[in-house]
């Protein structure tokens, strides 16, 4: 399974995820320059995330325009898997290819710390490896994480299983003291009505490995391959 | 009516701009506004307890090679709605004047 990881002028999280793939999860991977507009050969694309164009005017604004992002969005149209991470989220959203939009953190701090995270939906093809329900710890690094969405949209979102984690405590209660930012619903990551792309404000590359704290974030990828190796594609 | 006008100065490559938009950017009344409410809060404790709600904004300045009125509120708006405003939690007004540097 062939991953691409997309680097936009300010991404920091690229060779992490580079590293994972390779490392962890022992398959093929490679960038994917900001400037390609022609992108083949690839089951997955991942955003990383970083500081994309300075997160000048809105975070994710500026890279949303690539001229990689036309090939990004026809991948994701075709059913190809697309994960943004964090400023890769943030992405995502200005680019439409998932509801929202992201506001500053409502405490208006950078929060930079280990979260836990109720997994919401597990059929999907990124999180087929955890349990409905389970509390997993993934860090958080932002300042824009402050998840919004109008009510309808919202309404949805829960209808179609599209929230696949939110913030919550040790018992895996959603609750406001869980919610790092002020997200709508607690909310951490969303996919969309088919499920090949999902975005997600924590970090799973940064808890791959146990001398990095934990393997939580792992499942994440080991998912994905999984997914993929049963045969399972969105849209055939 | 729309005019047509003289450029007035060239920036030196032979392009005159003579539309200058001054574009305001906020979060929409439905959305809430952490940093305002932050200010509103240092407001208060400094005793200006008439402050009501405060709302923090961007504001832009952009200089358009137009010389039609009417042509540069169009691409302002295009602007806008395109990239410089996110439509799901902010709205923009902006207002165009003739730059007569």
């Amino acid at each position: 399974m062939k991953f691409g990881v997309v680097v936009f002028p300010g991404s920091n999280c690229d060779a992490d995820c580079y590293h994972v793939i390779r490392e962890v999860l022992d398959e093929p991977v490679s960038y994917i320059w900001h400037q390609e507009i022609a992108i083949g050969g690839f089951d997955c694309i991942i955003l990383p995330g970083g500081f994309s164009y300075g997160d000048y005017l809105r975070t994710g604004a500026i890279a949303r325009f690539s001229p990689v992002m036309p090939a990004v969005i026809e991948f994701a149209e075709n059913g190809g898997l697309v994960l943004g991470i964090c400023n890769g989220f943030q992405i995502l959203l200005e680019a439409g290819l998932l509801p929202g939009a992201m506001k500053r953190n409502d405490s208006l701090q950078f929060r930079c710390h280990d979260s836990l995270l109720r997994v919401e939906n597990n059929r999907t093809p990124f999180t087929g490896l955890y349990r409905e329900g389970q509390v997993i710890t993934v860090p958080i690094a932002h300042m824009e994480g402050n998840y919004f969405v109008d009510s309808q949209t919202l309404d949805a979102l829960e209808e179609n299983g599209q929230i696949v984690f939110r913030y919550a405590n040790v018992g895996g209660e959603v609750v406001p003291e869980a919610n790092p930012n002020g997200s709508m619903g607690n909310i951490a990551g969303i996919c969309n009505r088919t499920g090949n792309v999902l975005g997600m404000m924590p970090h799973p590359e940064r808890c791959s490995e146990g001398v990095l704290g934990g393997r939580d974030g792992a499942l994440l990828f080991q998912s994905v391959v999984d997914w993929w190796k049963r045969g399972e594609r969105v849209g055939a | 009516m729309s005019r047509t006008l003289t450029p007035r100065y060239s920036n030196g490559w032979g392009v005159a701009f003579l539309f200058k938009a001054k574009l305001y950017v906020t979060l929409k009344k439905s959305v809430l506004d952490p940093q305002g409410s932050a200010v509103q809060k240092a407001l208060h404790s400094l005793g200006y307890d008439t402050v009501g709600d405060v709302r923090i904004g961007k504001y832009m300045e952009l200089l358009l090679k137009e010389t039609d009125r009417d042509q540069a509120s169009v691409k302002v708006r295009e602007m806008a709605e395109t990239l410089l405003a996110n439509p799901v939690i902010e709205e923009f007004t902006y207002e165009l004047v003739e730059e007569t540097r």
